[in-house]
């Protein structure tokens, strides 16, 4: 056998490794897609807490924090919280689906899975603390919590996918602990952590991984 | 050049048993149609290297019943990815003497 038949033997363990222990379906679009999803339904909450403008951030988080948790205007922020959620979720989901139809990957195997299972605990744990702030009233700690949470999550799952996922994750829980010393500015670390980073790092990713 | 012939073990002188071993170095457990896909290989070649991987110990059978049906997968032994490393090792090795 010669070297280059030993090197390619290497690529080829290498890339086994990789398929068969990582989702690389993941597509950077799917960050793109959700990151735009989150900007417009931030940018619209901002809008409509400040009554039809967008109010300085220190106001509108005031606004936010006088809401009592029953009433009208608390109760249609939370529907369109839902609707990002599905929105952003379903998007990430389809670019992903047509990555792997053109990579002709399989979208569901155990690496999905373990990636998904990771992703989703770390995650609905965030989920039920956050709607256990609600229920105390405690508002102003949202947007730490959820993007610290969120990070975190990440950063479980990032061992069965893209490199990049655990970066996009550490920065996600940097900004979530910079922000609990910025409380009147939650929602443009919102903005930042759940539109701006997803965007830049799907990029990322699509030119590294996707762009022929 | 001899002791780095010496690691380049004889058990793995298939591209599917390196395969296999690739896959369940980074795989806690495989079950059989996983392998067969990511390998892209026959029930027949793929049982027959198996079979000879599990002789010499490098990894285990696992047999269990999903209601009815029967489940077999696989994971690597101690002895499998220690000697798959050295194999890897060897290989990089090699390639690197020839650089130089």
């Amino acid at each position: 056998m010669n070297t280059q038949e030993h090197l390619n033997q290497l690529t080829e363990i290498k890339s086994l490794m990789e398929r068969s222990s990582r989702c690389l379906s993941l597509s950077g679009l799917s960050g793109v897609a959700a990151g735009s999803v989150a900007i417009l339904c931030g940018s619209y909450a901002w809008w409509y807490i400040g009554n039809g403008t967008f109010a300085s951030p220190v106001t509108v988080t005031n606004h936010f924090l006088a809401l009592p948790v029953n009433s009208q205007t608390f109760l249609h922020l939370l529907m369109v919280a839902a609707f990002t959620l599905v929105f952003a979720i379903g998007s990430a989901f389809f670019f992903t689906w047509q990555n792997s139809q053109k990579k002709g990957l399989k979208i569901w195997d155990a690496s999905t899975k373990n990636f998904l299972i990771n992703l989703f605990l770390p995650l609905i744990a965030g989920g039920l603390f956050s709607l256990a702030l609600i229920y105390h009233g405690e508002l102003y700690l949202l947007a730490s919590a959820t993007l610290v949470f969120y990070g975190l999550a990440l950063l479980n799952a990032s061992r069965y996918t893209h490199k990049e996922i655990r970066y996009l994750g550490i920065s996600e829980i940097i900004l979530g602990l910079v922000s609990m010393y910025f409380i009147g500015y939650g929602i443009l670390f919102w903005l930042v952590g759940f539109g701006l980073l997803h965007i830049v790092y799907g990029l990322l990713m699509y030119a590294k991984h996707e762009k022929v | 050049m001899k002791h780095i012939i010496d690691n380049l073990s004889k058990l793995f002188d298939s591209r599917l048993r390196l395969g296999i071993m690739a896959v369940l170095m980074v795989n806690d457990k495989v079950d059989f149609n996983a392998l067969k896909e990511y390998l892209d290989a026959s029930d027949g070649n793929l049982a027959s290297h198996i079979k000879a991987l599990e002789k010499h110990d490098l990894i285990i059978v696992h047999k269990q019943f999903v209601g009815r049906k029967p489940k077999t997968s696989y994971e690597a032994t101690p002895l499998g990815r220690q000697l798959f490393q050295k194999h890897l090792d060897g290989l990089n090795n090699l390639i690197s003497n020839v650089k130089q």
